[in-house]
């Protein structure tokens, strides 16, 4: 098929879209910078979805079910952006390590 | 008899004297310091008046009526229906009651209008009206009521307004214990007169006819005689009869003041004297005399009760006159003369002579009254002083005090023509007619210690010299009107009051005892009554018998006082003085009553206190103490292992949580650390479950 690129390319691609997703989410203290990483590791799993509904038999429900991801990202940056405002209208600040209120 | 005439006034006549003190209890007070004395005067006074005008009205109606047809129902409501009993507020008008309720209004309007005098100065003129109407009211009660209950009612109530007045002037300790003491006496014979109701109607119960009418009771009171019942041991209901009169006569006793529950009357007259007048003399005190008469149906039936009756009454007349012989208290001598001509009357119906009993109990309410009054006159020019030995010649101070207190002595005397002679002479002879012997002898011992007693009173007050203070001279002066004629109308009826029966060897002349026919007619009254000597001849000696005993015992008295040729002294020294001490002291009565009634109930209630403190007392604590002690045990047990379970259980919970809390550290770095260790975790598990 196409340029030699096979399927391994695109794991390998979104396992390091994965890695830099978690990376990002595990490094970051800006709420808004864990909610990008989140976007990453959501964007891997849409391309590992992609990536075998293309070699796995040429049928759509792989792209479907990226679609529903994009949707749910969509509504997940939703919800975590107000929850970030909220965060922000407390705290004056989105660093997650100052919001430590809930600690045991 | 079965078929009374149904009215509607004899509501009235009750209501009236209620309507009077109601308004001078809720209202007087006020009504008293709005419009002064006189507005409680019309009040009080009034609704007696109204109520006597009525039943003046309703007695002349009913001499119209045939005497089959002189009886008159008044049926207001039902009063309850239980257990068989059926009875209704009713009230019943026949010709006993007639005179009963002329005697109750009229005498007790007379009365009325003289406290009007009497009291005049009092702060408590409206309470005094008050407890007045009120009397009247429940008197009215007892005598109308036309079954057994209401006639109790009636009963009681005038033993509490008798005791409300005798203790009127309650700021004095004695005048408020000897209104107890009448209480409390009459609360022994109330109790026998309880029983008996109870037992009379399981009585008739038992004979098919639960009923406490009195009419109905008089219809089937001779079927007792023959129906078998088994109530309280009793074989046959006619012993009952025995029984149920006996305990009701144990209650007249202690309402008339007969022996042995007469003590409480001579201290009543600790009440103002209009009130000993009324209740204590004319009315209330005849209300056991009422009862007789009117339940003469079942007490003719049995022999016994009527014997015990006339021994009881006979000795009464005697003992209570002997009493009246050393007193000094003017009202004392008047009391003692109460309690004696009520004697005379239970003498009177114990041998059968139930007509003569009530007329005597009518006339002794005109003189008796008119002699209450007049001493009350007396007291009052006296300034309140009731001992005799300081008065004396107070005759021309206070003519008409004087002349109708004589007429009245005459009166109870039994002088031709005043009324004792025809009501009480009749009692004396009709004692002996009826073969009571020693009731006869009584009475005739009493009749001359009568006079005696009396004489003395009247030369003691009103003749010889005053002996009072020289202030109390100065002040001396005749009643006002409002007193001085009602003197002279029940003078005036001391002396006519007795012309209306007769005796039979002088005129046959006994409208009064027609009149009253109709309810002395049951089959055993009649027997009763009719038995014993009739002979005119006879009866005309034993009256030239008692006037001699009579003119013997005032001649006595009249060398003693007047004449003073005679020392009391020798007398009252007689026999080392020991009679006098006796007589003086009245038989030391009271004491032995204290020691033998009062002291040793005392003594047991002080004992079953101490009983009740010390021995039921411990009891209780006992008990509580052992409660104590196990609830003591419990809160060990509850502490030591109850509560240390619980709070083990929750120091657990406590300290694990401080642990596991540590893992919450809000940081969101480390539990996404977390979370991926978890993932790589089971991630890694699978690989080496897969290898």
């Amino acid at each position: 098929m196409g340029g030699g690129i096979t399927l391994n390319h695109f794991l390998v691609l979104s396992l390091i879209v994965l890695s830099l997703g978690l990376f990002t989410v595990l490094t970051r203290r800006n709420a808004i910078g864990i909610l990008m990483g989140v976007e990453l590791i959501l964007n891997s799993a849409n391309i590992n979805y992609l990536a075998f509904a293309f070699y796995g038999g040429g049928k759509y429900d792989g792209q479907i079910f990226a679609i529903f991801v994009i949707m749910l990202a969509a509504a997940e940056a939703v919800i975590g952006l107000a929850v970030v405002l909220a965060i922000y209208q407390n705290f004056k600040t989105i660093d997650v390590d100052a919001t430590e209120t809930l600690r045991g | 008899m079965d078929h009374p005439i149904p009215v509607t006034f004899i509501r009235l006549i009750i209501l009236l004297p209620l309507i009077g003190a109601t308004i001078n209890f809720l209202a007087g007070a006020w009504l008293q310091k709005t419009f002064g004395k006189q507005a409680i005067t019309l009040i009080g006074c009034g609704v007696v008046i109204l109520a006597f005008i009525l039943a003046a009205r309703a007695f002349f109606e009913m001499l119209h009526q045939p005497p089959e047809n002189r009886f008159m129902l008044d049926d207001l409501w039902k009063w309850f229906d239980v257990g068989g009993l059926n009875l209704d507020i009713a009230f019943w008008l026949d010709p006993l009651s007639m005179i009963m309720t002329l005697i109750i209004t009229g005498v007790g309007g007379l009365i009325h209008i003289y406290s009007t005098g009497y009291m005049h100065d009092d702060d408590g003129y409206w309470r005094f009206f008050g407890w007045l109407n009120l009397f009247t009211f429940a008197m009215l009660v007892l005598v109308l009521g036309d079954n057994m209950w209401l006639m109790f009612v009636g009963w009681e109530g005038v033993g509490l307004c008798s005791f409300a007045l005798i203790g009127f002037w309650y700021k004095v300790q004695a005048n408020s214990t000897a209104g107890n003491k009448a209480f409390i006496v009459n609360r022994v014979g109330d109790l026998a007169f309880v029983i008996a109701l109870y037992s009379l109607f399981a009585g008739l119960q038992a004979a098919g006819h639960p009923t406490l009418v009195t009419r109905e009771v008089a219809h089937y009171a001779p079927l007792l005689a023959t129906v078998p019942i088994n109530f309280a041991g009793y074989q046959s209901a006619h012993q009952l009869v025995g029984f149920v009169t006996l305990l009701m006569f144990i209650g007249a006793t202690g309402k008339s003041a007969q022996i042995p529950l007469y003590v409480w009357l001579p201290d009543a007259m600790a009440g103002p004297t209009p009130v000993s007048a009324l209740i204590h003399a004319a009315t209330m005190v005849t209300a056991g005399v009422y009862m007789v008469a009117r339940l003469n149906f079942l007490f003719s039936m049995s022999p016994f009760t009527m014997g015990v009756i006339a021994v009881v009454g006979g000795l009464t007349a005697l003992f209570a006159a002997t009493i009246g012989i050393a007193q000094n208290d003017i009202k004392k001598v008047l009391a003692y003369s109460t309690v004696s001509q009520l004697g005379y009357m239970f003498a009177a119906l114990g041998v059968g002579a139930y007509a003569a009993g009530v007329f005597h109990l009518m006339t002794h309410a005109f003189f008796k009254a008119c002699l209450f009054l007049g001493s009350g006159s007396v007291i009052h020019a006296m300034g309140g002083e009731q001992d005799m030995r300081k008065m004396g010649g107070l005759r021309h101070k206070m003519p008409i005090t004087f002349w109708t207190f004589v007429a009245a002595t005459f009166a109870l005397c039994g002088i031709f023509p005043f009324a004792g002679f025809f009501s009480k002479d009749e009692i004396i002879w009709q004692a002996f007619s009826h073969g009571h012997f020693v009731v006869w002898a009584f009475l005739l011992l009493g009749a001359g210690c009568t006079v005696f007693y009396m004489s003395r009173q009247v030369y003691m007050t009103f003749f010889g010299e005053f002996r009072g203070t020289h202030e109390q001279e100065h002040h001396l002066h005749e009643s006002p009107p409002s007193m001085s004629y009602v003197l002279i109308v029940l003078g005036l009826l001391s002396v006519v009051g007795g012309w209306l029966k007769w005796p039979e060897f002088m005129v046959s002349f006994k409208p009064f005892e027609e009149f009253l026919d109709p309810i002395f007619s049951s089959e055993a009254t009649r027997q009763v009554t009719e038995a014993g000597i009739h002979s005119h001849g006879m009866e005309a000696g034993f009256a030239i018998v008692t006037v001699i005993v009579v003119v013997a015992g005032w001649y006595f008295a009249d060398l003693i006082y007047r004449q003073k040729t005679l020392d009391p002294a020798r007398f009252s020294e007689m026999f080392g003085g020991v009679p006098y001490e006796w007589v003086y002291n009245k038989y030391y009565v009271d004491e032995f009553y204290d020691r033998a009634v009062v002291q040793p109930y005392l003594f047991a209630t002080r004992a079953l206190a101490w009983f009740d403190t010390n021995i039921i007392d411990g009891f209780v604590n006992l008990a509580a103490r052992i409660i104590v002690f196990l609830s003591w045990l419990s809160g060990l047990f509850d502490h030591y292992v109850v509560d240390w379970l619980v709070n083990f259980a929750s120091n657990v919970t406590y300290n694990v949580g401080g642990r596991l809390r540590r893992l919450q550290t809000g940081s969101i770095n480390g539990y996404l650390y977390g979370i991926l260790a978890a993932v790589m975790l089971i991630l890694l598990a699978r690989a080496v479950a897969r290898a």
